[in-house]
């Protein structure tokens, strides 16, 4: 265990060696036979060659993923050394209800020969920490028992369901009857198993083949084979042409690479289509190609590299010793290499670590799937999707310690490795331990996956131990709950959103000095009346808080979805409800009482156009940017395909009025989505009136809204006080009857509760005023009602007071007009004669046309006076703005 | 004009009086346009004012709200509202200066002034803010998105910010009014709403003269806003703004020739308290309070002032006061020709006759003529096209305006149309015209015209053939 920590602390150094032994100028990859690793400062380098199997750096120390080396490339695009590998797998990375099908306990050095087309094969070269020795162990025969510890055991094949044997190297019938063999030895940088392997302790251990890479990738490289390997050789690479997987893997993980995400996106959406039917073949094939590839592993190629030389004396050497439980109709001339394992304890099971397969992604800047061993029922796309499918159900019955334990390690090395990601999907793949759903079982293996339901919830029952929260009614449940934490921690380590430089956006400079902070009691007050300080809880809408979150909490937990309507006048809560609800359900998802779901919220307002609204949750929900349409296309894609390991995504429009457009596109679609099966989407919506559906929207969408419908009440007036009093917090800066007559007034004139607050904070500011004369310090009702006045009392009686003196005369010209005409609508011209009429009765100077006109356009700019833009001159029409009775007071009282 | 103007008192007292007038003649001539300068600054609004006049508790108002945000870091949202001219902008600049002369706040704050009749839609404003708060640097060169992008853009970048740490914001709106008719008032929502949540702390000052400018705010906006208004009602009595009018054209204590300045100040105060110089201010007072009309006023006053006219005279405001308040389509009737004044009467009678209601050329015309016969000596008998064409001119003079624009169908001479000229209008007209160009028997022209009683047309051959030339 301390090697492995140590090596993964030393830094190493990876070059490939040698000449490419085979170039693709289509996918830019150069082709090599051996890795040079160099570990830190210690003068021994290892070498990897092609065959070989090795240890790929995981999630915990102590038990790195083994794999085969299959091949080892230079890619061009990405300027990174690539190496595919083939996966084993150990008893602990089973899902723990399969393990069972084993029927026997497990060597602890045991591994099984993982074959499952949907994981990625392709590891960064960086993630390699050496080699290790794997041996073959005809299934029937007994483990040996003299082993060093080092040294990895294969007898059975792991395809996700069961525990196969070996099956033979000519692939007759599915039914396998020839044990094939997969190891390797390979040169390590460790000291002790150089010693190990050159003590002859494993004779046959690094023959590496670097055939089975070359030949997978397609070289012609095998003239320097022996001739019996070449034949296997042969047969090997016309059935791995004969299979159509592999080809699209290729295809697809490579060039993808230095795509635009975008692309990337469309294959992938693409791939999903074909998902079901390639599954099928897949699934099919997949011991047809794994036999061959195995079986061409066996012509040992690599002797020229110096480290090798000793190594490669050894020589194949059939292991046919008898196992002890299974039954094995093996070969005998097929052999397991062995390998040496670089570290003893690597066989540990630890029940909490099923993340080793995670980790080479990390290694890598571009989006990748990886590694997706252990189930079959997930389609080859590389998105994550899948990755998160990789837990495959059953996995939830990992203990709670193991559980928290590798959640930290991983933070910890997400944290180091974070710099790693360009890619924000990065950062969900890797916290990507999302319960596998229910749509999953439809979308790939009805059958099986009911099985594995059935089965699960067999284990959870029975196996609940320390969490008595688990409820066995429901598996979905149950499973989420016990991923969750590892999600959680991941999410915080890698936030949701990370800017890659592309994406920065400058935000506002800092301020030299900080803000001052509140400093007597009103400031304080002040402070926590602003609108914007978010208050400890909200009081007053526990009923509706309740509600929502029981709706979100429902539709999350089942993995469905949803839309809700949310009505109210503005300032009653809505928004603020609804965070809050999400707040408390992240909070939920943090203590794993709820599986992890995605927030999205938009603002109809906070959008040029409707249609922006898809570009925002597209780029929300994968950082991706695209074009309105673009992006319309994809979320409709993401909602109506089924993907595995898809968290329910609770989104919140606010402002759904906005959204409005002719055709209803927008609207249609957000409605139209929860109700997709696979789209686990709740679609919260706000808007301010009650009837917004029945009023805007045309049946077809009003129906997609549904029922589902709540309205928030303005406020009464001691829900006001409630309010007030509880975000003062007992600060104590308001009268009693001050607070009452505030949320009394606001209550009166619109329930809103922005207006309250508001109203309060400016009834500080002006009791700090006046207090400088000396008071009580309290706001008190003069206080409130001065603020009140300034805000609530219409300034047009105050405005016709301060006008000028021709002003007025000319609003009163207005109405002597109006009753002479008995119209609410008179000319500029008859209002004149008016005017000039009363200047004569005031004993003025007669008003010139021009000074006139000048006051009657005064006052309408202030809005006293309604009149026509243009430019009528004469024939302007002049209305109030008004009512007389109010002018007139105003006139008179003065 | 420090150096020569002090020292030449003393030195003139030892010259010759040739010498003595020369130089005291040079001096005045520095001092006048010193004082015209430094006049023409207080009124062309180019220096602030020390205080706000008039106005303290707004002021304070205004600059504890400001204060609180650029030091506390408190969002805020305000809306000064008053008529055109009272003073709006003046008294945001102040408060923005005295704010800017802390030392706390000097770097701390970030000011972005956006103007209603600039800015005319959300796009360019959301462009001009992103420019004078200097994001687009941040950016390096980043070809600058579309409308969308960039209102993603700020809103990412406002949101960043917090209470504490980033520098607070002061959005200034000029023509606040004008913002509320941005489609969906995106903009104002926006600015509004971070004012109102826990982003980088802003104060969105607006300054609009409409009275009803909360109306115009879509309710959701409205609820964003703080309701804070700060109306600035001048409540000046006669008094007080004669005393303005006094210290505004009272020389400041540093002018550098303290004679000079003393001497004008004395004028100044004879000047208030002469007769016709009151009268003249309490017909401005009256028809508005503000002070930008006031300054217009002194402005044209001003300009009068010349070394042979050191000091302003009560004339001098007079005249002003008679350019600033002549009528101006009286004015343009001083330019008209006679047939053009006939034609104008002729609709004049028209309109007296049928109370009103709209003519066309062919009724004018017949009027003309029926003018013509009666007094064939005294005009010359112009053709028809000859009319037509000085309709034609009255009507590019906006004189006379079409009824309905719209309608263009109707031949020229049947148009409808209706004179632009009120009763008033006339009668300052007639008194010039008769006493520039004739003298007297126009009284049995058009009976019972009142308007017309000076006019005569007797001697006109002259003035038609100018008439016909000038038309033609």
């Amino acid at each position: 265990m301390s090697h492995y920590r140590a090596m993964l602390r030393v830094r190493r150094f990876y070059s490939l060696n040698g000449n490419p032994i085979h170039e693709d100028r289509r996918l830019g990859r150069r082709y090599y036979q051996y890795l040079t690793i160099v570990v830190g400062e210690r003068e021994n380098n290892a070498v990897v060659s092609l065959g070989q199997h090795i240890l790929i750096e995981g999630t915990d120390d102590d038990s790195p993923f083994v794999a085969q080396l299959l091949k080892l490339f230079w890619d061009v695009n990405s300027n990174q050394m690539k190496a595919v590998v083939h996966w084993f797998v150990r008893m602990h990375e089973i899902a723990q209800n399969k393990r069972k099908l084993l029927g026997r306990d497990p060597h602890p050095q045991e591994v099984f020969y993982y074959q499952d087309g949907s994981c990625d094969c392709e590891v960064n070269v960086e993630t390699i920490l050496g080699a290790v020795q794997v041996k073959h162990i005809p299934a029937a025969d007994p483990f040996p028992d003299n082993e060093s510890e080092d040294t990895l055991f294969v007898k059975l094949i792991w395809d996700t369901k069961t525990f196969r044997k070996m099956p033979p190297p000519v692939p007759k019938s599915p039914s396998p009857s020839v044990p094939v063999t997969r190891a390797r030895a390979l040169p390590t940088p460790d000291p002790t198993v150089m010693k190990r392997a050159m003590a002859g302790l494993h004779p046959h251990s690094c023959m590496s083949t670097g055939k089975i890479g070359t030949a997978e990738a397609e070289s012609a490289h095998s003239a320097s084979k022996l001739s019996a390997a070449k034949i296997l050789n042969v047969k090997r690479r016309s059935r791995v042409s004969s299979n159509p997987n592999i080809r699209k893997k290729l295809e697809l993980c490579s060039p993808a690479k230095h795509l635009t995400r975008d692309d990337v996106l469309d294959e992938i959406l693409d791939e999903d289509k074909d998902t079901q039917e390639d599954l099928v073949t897949k699934l099919g094939s997949f011991p047809i190609h794994s036999v061959s590839v195995s079986s061409s592993r066996l012509t040992p190629l690599s002797t020229p590299e110096k480290p090798y030389t000793k190594e490669g004396k050894f020589s194949l050497r059939p292991m046919n010793k008898p196992s002890e439980t299974t039954v094995d109709n093996h070969d005998s001339g097929r052999d397991f290499i062995g390998v040496h394992p670089l570290e003893d304890d690597l066989f540990r099971l630890e029940p909490g670590l099923i993340s080793k397969n995670r980790t080479p992604r990390r290694r890598e800047a571009t989006p990748r799937r990886v590694s997706l061993r252990q189930n079959a029922c997930c389609s080859c796309s590389p998105l994550r999707r899948e990755e998160q499918h990789e837990i495959s159900p059953g996995h939830s019955v990992h203990t709670d310690s193991s559980k928290r334990r590798s959640a930290r390690i991983k933070k910890n090395q997400l944290n180091n490795h974070n710099d790693l990601q360009s890619d924000g999907e990065d950062a969900d793949d890797d916290g990507s331990f999302v319960p596998a759903d229910l749509d999953r079982g439809s979308s790939s293996d009805e059958e099986e996956e009911s099985l594995m339901d059935s089965e699960d919830e067999l284990i959870v029952k029975r196996s609940r131990r320390g969490t008595g929260r688990r409820t066995p009614h429901s598996t979905v449940k149950s499973r989420a709950s016990a991923r969750t934490p590892r999600r959680m921690p991941s999410k915080k380590a890698a936030p949701p959103t990370p800017q890659t430089p592309r994406h920065a956006t400058p935000s506002i400079p800092n301020r030299s000095q900080p803000a001052r902070k509140p400093g007597n009691m009103l400031e304080e007050a002040r402070a926590r009346l602003h609108v914007s300080s978010v208050p400890e809880s909200l009081p007053c809408r526990e009923q509706e808080f309740q509600d929502i979150y029981n709706f979100v909490e429902s539709k999350v937990m089942d993995g469905t979805g949803g839309c809700m309507y949310i009505s109210g006048v503005p300032g009653t809560g809505k928004t603020a409800t609804v965070h809050e609800v999400i707040r408390s359900l992240q909070q939920a998802v943090e203590q794993e009482e709820l599986p992890p779901f995605h927030f999205i919220e938009i603002n109809g307002m906070k959008m040029t156009d409707p249609h922006q609204a898809y570009v925002q949750i597209l780029q929300k929900l994968t950082n991706q940017k695209a074009t309105a349409d673009h992006a319309a296309a994809l979320l409709e894609k993401r909602f109506s395909t089924p993907a595995p390991k898809k968290e329910t995504t609770v989104l919140l429009v606010d402002e759904l009025d906005l959204l409005w457009t002719r055709k209803q596109n927008v609207m249609y679609n957000l409605f139209d989505w929860p109700a997709r099966k696979h789209a686990r989407l709740v679609v919260l919506t706000i808007a301010n009136t009650m009837d917004l559906p029945e009023r805007i929207m045309i049946n077809r969408v009003a129906s997609r809204l549904g029922l589902t419908r709540m309205s928030f009440q303005p406020y009464t007036f001691k829900q006001l006080q409630q309010i007030i009093t509880s975000r003062l917090n007992r600060v104590k800066a308001f009268e009693e009857d001050a607070l009452q007559l505030v949320s009394r007034k606001v209550a009166a004139l619109s329930g809103d509760a922005r207006r309250c607050l508001d109203i309060c904070r400016r009834a500080t500011e002006i009791c700090e005023q006046h207090g400088q004369q000396g008071s009580t310090g309290l706001v008190g009702m003069s206080h409130v009602m001065e603020a009140l006045d300034e805000m609530f009392s219409s300034s047009y009686i105050t405005a016709i007071r301060c006008a000028s003196l021709q002003e007025q005369l000319f609003l009163r010209a207005v109405i002597a007009e109006f009753r002479r005409l008995g119209l609410e609508e008179a000319t500029f011209q008859q209002v004149l004669v008016q005017h000039q009429a009363l200047c004569r009765v005031e004993g003025l100077q007669p008003v010139s046309v021009s000074e006139s006109l000048a006051v009657c356009q005064r006052l309408g700019a202030c809005r006293l006076l309604l009149l026509e833009p243009s430019r009528l001159d004469l024939l302007l029409r002049v209305r109030l703005n008004v009512s007389q009775d109010d002018v007139l007071y105003a006139l008179k009282a003065e | 004009m420090d150096f020569v103007s002090q020292p030449l008192p003393v030195s003139v007292n030892y010259m010759m009086s040739k010498h003595k007038s020369g130089a005291n003649c040079s001096a005045a001539g520095e001092c006048v346009s010193e004082v015209q300068r430094i006049l023409r600054e207080r009124f062309c609004h180019q220096r602030l004012p020390d205080k706000p006049m008039g106005l303290e508790s707004q002021y304070k108002h205004l600059l504890e709200l400001l204060r609180r945000t650029a030091v506390h870091g408190e969002s805020n949202s305000v809306l000064i509202v008053g008529p055109r001219g009272a003073g709006k902008t003046m008294l945001l600049s102040c408060a923005l200066r005295e704010l800017l002369d802390l030392q706390e706040v000097k770097k701390n704050v970030l000011l972005v002034q956006l103007s209603g009749l600039l800015q005319t839609d959300d796009r360019i404003a959301l462009r001009e803010i992103t420019r004078q708060l200097h994001l687009e640097n941040v950016v390096g060169d980043r070809v600058f998105g579309s409308f969308a992008e960039n209102l993603v853009f700020l809103l990412e970048a406002l949101k960043k910010g917090d209470k504490s740490s980033s520098r607070p914001v002061f959005f200034i709106l000029e023509e606040f009014d004008l913002f509320a008719h941005h489609k969906n008032q995106t903009l104002l929502y926006n600015l509004l709403d971070v004012s109102q949540s826990a982003q980088t702390p802003v104060t969105v000052v607006g300054l609009t003269c409409r009275l009803d400018v909360l109306e115009l705010l879509e309710k959701r906006v409205k609820s964003r806003f703080s309701h804070r208004q700060i109306h600035l009602l001048s409540s000046l009595s006669f008094c007080q703004y004669r005393d303005a009018f006094r210290s505004k054209l009272s020389l400041p204590d540093d002018f550098p020739d303290s004679k000079f300045s003393q001497d004008w100040n004395v004028s100044i105060l004879k000047l208030c308290e002469d007769k016709s110089v009151d009268e003249i201010l309490r017909k401005h007072f009256n028809s508005s309070t503000d002070f930008r009309s006031l300054h217009l006023l002194l402005l044209l006053a001003v300009s009068r002032v010349s070394v042979s006219n050191p000091t302003l005279r009560a004339a001098d405001i007079l005249e002003a006061s008679r350019m600033s308040n002549a009528d101006t389509k009286a004015n343009i009737l001083h330019g008209l020709s006679i047939l053009e004044l006939c034609l104008i009467i002729a609709m004049k009678h028209l309109n007296d006759t049928y109370e009103g209601e709209p003519f066309n050329f062919q009724m004018v015309h017949n009027e003309f003529k029926k003018f013509i016969q009666r007094k064939s000596h005294s005009i010359h008998n112009f053709e028809q096209p000859v009319v037509l064409k000085a309709f034609e001119h009255l009507l590019q003079l906006e004189l006379i305006r079409p009824v309905d624009a719209g309608v263009c169908k109707v031949q020229r001479e049947y148009q409808l149309m209706c004179l632009m000229l009120d009763q008033t209008q006339f009668r300052p007209q007639w008194r010039a015209r008769s006493g520039q160009l004739m003298q007297e028997k126009s009284d049995e022209m058009w009976q019972g015209d009142e308007n017309t009683k000076g006019m005569t047309l007797q001697n006109s051959a002259t003035l038609s053939t100018l008439a016909c030339l000038s038309l033609a």
